[in-house]
């Protein structure tokens, strides 16, 4: 069987292969999207802070301070040709005494180095003007316009969808498990399947060292950080902007921010480990983010939590993000090692990538019919009553309520599954369904229904997130 | 569509077929409409299909289905409209009702009463914060009982249980008898918040295990469950004990920790809410702080008896048919019905000052008490006493005051 041979191979459909997937869709190329998940944004890209961060906290002339800032400023267009939520609320990085107050004046000046607009220091009272909930123990505060809100599996879906339209082959639930370099082209094997690709990208988040050491390139380890979060019921009163904490070493520092839709959530935590994973959270994680979101907001309700969920974050051994030609391999290109703020920074990895590509040879010809514009999903709360009855119209199913909490309906549970949703999890990333403070326990066996018709499997057959993450362990014996 | 009703329930379960019903027999000529989210009417009696109810109500055993069948038999005799696979989305403070559905698409109604019945739902895993991993096979009880029951799945083999509230108990059973294994039921207080009667039927004639002063503290497993720990808690501080974890294998957690009343569409409207019941606080009437909306069944406190259900809400669809035919009667005064001393609240939990005759006031205790004495007074004077071998938070008390006497605020309170 001869192999399908592609152009460019990007490994790992996270935010920042799916952001550079969509970069590399305006080009006449054949283009390859793989993941080992059977679906996208399944890593760090769904479990983090959903910060747009303004950049002040990446050290000065850095290559992650550059593409931070730079993909800031991008967000805004992204988003608007995506149809993705971006809420400009503007960032606090907040100070309890002489200490804290040091370290707000560094991150001044770094942000200063860096390029980042629209920084001020605050006094304490000013900050509680623009955050009424604040700790009266706040004494001065770091705030930063440019801090944003987005959503960070939406942003993902959203570039792997605008891939797909222009072109770009979706390949997942195939984990790469080996590859050479034969006659010049990279061979690359998933399991039982092989294909080729003249480039590969590698944007393997945690595993990135792994996958780079399959062509020779092991010039840095990353190292898995798991970050804790609790989130709170939309009824729980929120927070209007995002409020760190001045950051320790083992990341920026404990937030608590409002959510794009209106829930509130605090985290992360740090912890080093060695699986790369684990996403348990634990007694530990969840009192110490009790304790320091009540530090920022005293009123917080942490009786409203409806769920908690942690991401690992990727680690990089130099320290920096690895965005170049490896040196090893120069069918390789790296971006590797993006940790926080790696969210911030995808549309200008993707652009670096972009850059790179060219340098390493390959023909970059725009296409003629190149889309920039993916549309959401109609999302049924949201739309005024005039456009419910017209979409109604158009399709029933986008009269019938499935999930409750969150007003999802069906209409909107089977363009998910169209656009690529295979799991309960999937379908909730997609709609929300199963987000709310039920957390599925309504619409979870109906959500099920629904899949089993419109995929034509088996109820038994479905999984929570793929794999074998079964929510059946059987049908019920005969009588 | 736009629908202009003399009566609107919300809520097709036991208490919106009651109230609805009770309401056409006070005043056949008014124009009641019922909405109802599902497909077909009868609530979370739908998939209760053990048997347990109505012995109170009928004098005898029925399961779910039979007594959601007695209702919605009598109803479909009547003038009363049904409207299902229809959601309300909307109330306001003027009783304006938004729904919507597939069939009619945005449904404007406008109701001269409103009657709440939304029911309740069930506490999730988050609300506990329950560390370890996030895998396949955590369901609520009443989940897992729609999918056993209504659906005809087994959503495991091995299973653990946290918390023993009713549903859990019930289902330990159904999915011991579908050859499941119940590995034990762990409870975090002293005493369970299910009926005696299912901890002995469910439990012990399956030899289960139930285990006091308990709680889930890991779930381990990344894609499926594979193991939960449970460990002992100090009483007084429900914190884990070190050193008491016990870990079963197992492929299924299910959460039988409270029901949580469905109050999005009443607070919504701006209804006075009770903190501790998470429903409206309402009058003897049932009325809410909105004239003309009223509220009765799990919406406004969780019972645990669907016959009270239906006598709660014989008295609210009674009331909503009183204030469609006479109109809004301003109430002039109102006493408070205070729940203190061991009540942990008190249903309703005002009294309009010309109320008269027998009213039934529901209760439940925060704590298990043996023996239990509850007393009932207004000011010094001693309304009404009430003896009990045994009173458990798990079992909703009622107690019968004569209205006439009520002259000023009342206490219900525990004494020695
Ligand atoms: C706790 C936490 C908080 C954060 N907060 C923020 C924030 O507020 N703002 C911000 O800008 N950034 C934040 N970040 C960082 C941001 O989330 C990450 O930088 C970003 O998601 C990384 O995306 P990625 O695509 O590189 O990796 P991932 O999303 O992890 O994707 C990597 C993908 O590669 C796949 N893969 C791995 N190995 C193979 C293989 N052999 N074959 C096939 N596929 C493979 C994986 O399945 C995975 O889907 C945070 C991160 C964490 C963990
Ligand atoms: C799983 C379970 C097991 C039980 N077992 C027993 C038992 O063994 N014996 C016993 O006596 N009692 C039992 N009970 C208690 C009894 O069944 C309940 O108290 C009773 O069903 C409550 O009636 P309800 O009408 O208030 O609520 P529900 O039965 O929950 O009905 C509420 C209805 O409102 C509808 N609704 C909600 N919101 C909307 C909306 N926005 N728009 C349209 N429709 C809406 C819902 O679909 C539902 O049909 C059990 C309860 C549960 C939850």
């Amino acid at each position: 069987m001869s192999a399908t041979n592609y152009d460019v191979a990007v490994i790992g459909a996270g935010v920042v292969g799916c952001a550079i997937a969509r970069q590399l869709s305006r080009y006449q190329l054949k283009l390859a999207l793989i993941d080992a998940a059977e679906d996208v944004a399944m890593g760090a890209s769904r479990a983090n802070s959903a910060i747009v961060h303004a950049g002040y906290d990446c050290p000065p002339g850095s290559v992650e301070a550059r593409l931070n800032v730079k993909g800031n400023a991008m967000y805004d267009a992204w988003c608007a040709d995506l149809d993705v939520p971006i809420q400009r609320i503007g960032s606090l990085v907040i100070g309890f005494d002489e200490q804290d107050e040091k370290v707000l004046e560094e991150l001044y000046d770094r942000g200063i180095k860096n390029g980042v607009p629209g920084m001020e220091l605050i006094s304490g009272d000013r900050a509680r003007e623009i955050e009424p909930s604040l700790s009266g123990e706040v004494t001065k505060a770091l705030y930063a316009a440019t801090g944003a809100i987005s959503c960070p599996y939406q942003m993902t879906i959203a570039c792997a969808e605008n891939a797909k339209e222009n072109g770009c082959e979706w390949l997942l639930g195939h984990p790469v498990t080996e590859m050479k370099v034969v006659d010049g082209v990279v061979e690359i094997t998933m399991g039982e399947e092989k294909i080729t690709a003249k480039h590969v990208v590698n944007a393997a988040g945690v595993f990135a060292d792994e996958v780079s050491a399959m062509l020779g390139d092991s010039s840095f380890t990353v190292s898995p950080r798991k970050g804790e979060y609790m989130l709170l019921d939309r009824t729980a009163t929120s927070v209007k902007t995002v409020i760190f904490q001045t950051p320790s070493k083992l990341g920026k520092g404990v937030l608590v921010a409002p959510t794009v839709d209106g829930n509130m959530f605090a985290g992360p935590t740090a912890v080093n480990q060695t699986d790369k994973l684990d996403t348990s959270v634990s007694q530990e994680g969840i009192d110490q983010l009790s304790a320091l979101s009540r530090k920022s907001v005293p009123t917080i309700n942490l009786r409203s939590v409806i769920t908690s969920f942690a991401g690992v974050r990727a680690q990089p051994s130099t320290g920096d993000f690895i965005i170049q030609i490896s040196e090893v391999c120069p069918q390789l290109i790296q971006a590797a090692g993006i940790c926080s703020p790696g969210l911030t920074s995808a549309p200008a990895i993707a652009e670096e990538v972009d850059s790179l590509l060219r340098k390493a040879g390959a023909e970059l010809v725009e296409k003629e019919d190149y889309n920039p514009i993916r549309k959401a999903i109609p999302e049924f709360r949201h739309l005024s009553n005039e456009e419910r009855t017209q979409l109604i119209e158009k399709d029933s199913r986008y009269g019938r309520i499935i999930c409750r909490c969150e007003t999802i309906t069906e209409g909107e549970i089977v363009e998910a599954i169209r656009r690529g949703a295979r799991s309960l999890d999937g379908v909730k990333r997609r709609t929300r369904a199963g987000m709310g403070r039920c957390q599925g326990g309504f619409c979870g066996p109906r959500v099920m229904e629904i899949l089993s018709r419109e995929l034509g499997i088996p109820m038994t057959e479905l999984t929570k997130f793929g794999g074998n993450s079964r929510l059946l362990t059987g049908v019920l014996k005969e009588d | 569509m736009k629908k202009f009703v003399d009566i609107a329930v919300i809520g097709g379960g036991p208490a919106g077929l009651a109230a609805a019903l009770e309401a056409w027999r006070a005043q056949p000529e008014l124009n009641i409409l019922i909405i109802e989210r599902d497909h077909e009417p009868g609530g979370i009696l739908q998939q209760c299909i053990h048997n347990g109810f109505g012995l109170h109500f009928f004098g005898e055993e029925l399961t779910g289905p039979e007594y959601a069948g007695r209702f919605i038999a009598e109803v479909k005799k009547t003038s009363i409209e049904i409207m299902t696979d229809t959601m309300v989305l909307e109330l306001n403070n003027e009783r304006k009702i938004l729904a919507v559905s597939a069939e009619n698409g945005l449904i404007e109604i406008e109701a001269k009463a409103v009657v709440l019945a939304m029911g309740c739902r069930e506490r999730t895993r988050g609300a506990l914060n329950i560390p370890g991993s996030r895998p396949a096979g955590v369901y609520t009880a009443g989940c897992a009982q729609r999918l056993v029951n209504m659906e005809g799945y087994m959503p495991g083999k091995k299973v653990v249980i946290l918390g023993s509230g009713d549903i859990g108990l019930i289902m330990a059973r159904r999915m011991t008898w579908e050859g499941a294994k119940v590995e034990v039921v762990a409870e975090l207080m002293p005493f369970s918040s299910g009926l005696n009667r299912n901890i002995v039927q469910c439990l012990v004639d399956n030899n289960i295990p139930l285990k006091f002063n308990h709680t889930v503290v890991r779930v381990d497993g990344r894609e499926r469950v594979e193991a939960v720990t449970i460990a002992e808690v100090d009483p007084a501080t429900k914190r884990p004990i070190p050193g008491t974890e016990e870990t079963y294998e197992c492929d299924t957690l299910l959460l039988s920790v409270g029901l949580i009343p469905e109050n999005e569409l009443t607070n919504g409207a701006g209804v006075e809410m009770d903190r501790i019941t998470s429903g409206a606080v309402v009058d003897e009437t049932r009325q809410t702080s909105i004239p003309g909306v009223f509220a009765c069944g799990n919406v406004l406190h969780v019972h645990d008896l669907v016959d009270n259900v239906s006598n709660e809400a014989k008295l609210a669809g009674l009331s909503a048919a009183q204030y469609v035919a006479g109109g809004e009667k301003k109430v002039e005064k109102y006493h408070s019905v205070n729940a203190t001393n061991g009540v942990r609240y008190a249903v309703p939990q005002r009294i309009s000052a010309d109320a008269s005759g027998k009213l039934d006031v529901y209760f439940r205790v925060g704590n298990a008490y043996r023996p239990a004495k509850l007393v009932v007074r207004c000011g010094e004077e001693v309304l009404a006493t009430r003896r009990k071998a045994i009173m458990t938070p798990g079992e909703m008390e009622k107690i019968t005051l004569d209205a006439d006497k009520i002259t000023g605020d009342i206490t219900l309170e525990m004494e020695a």
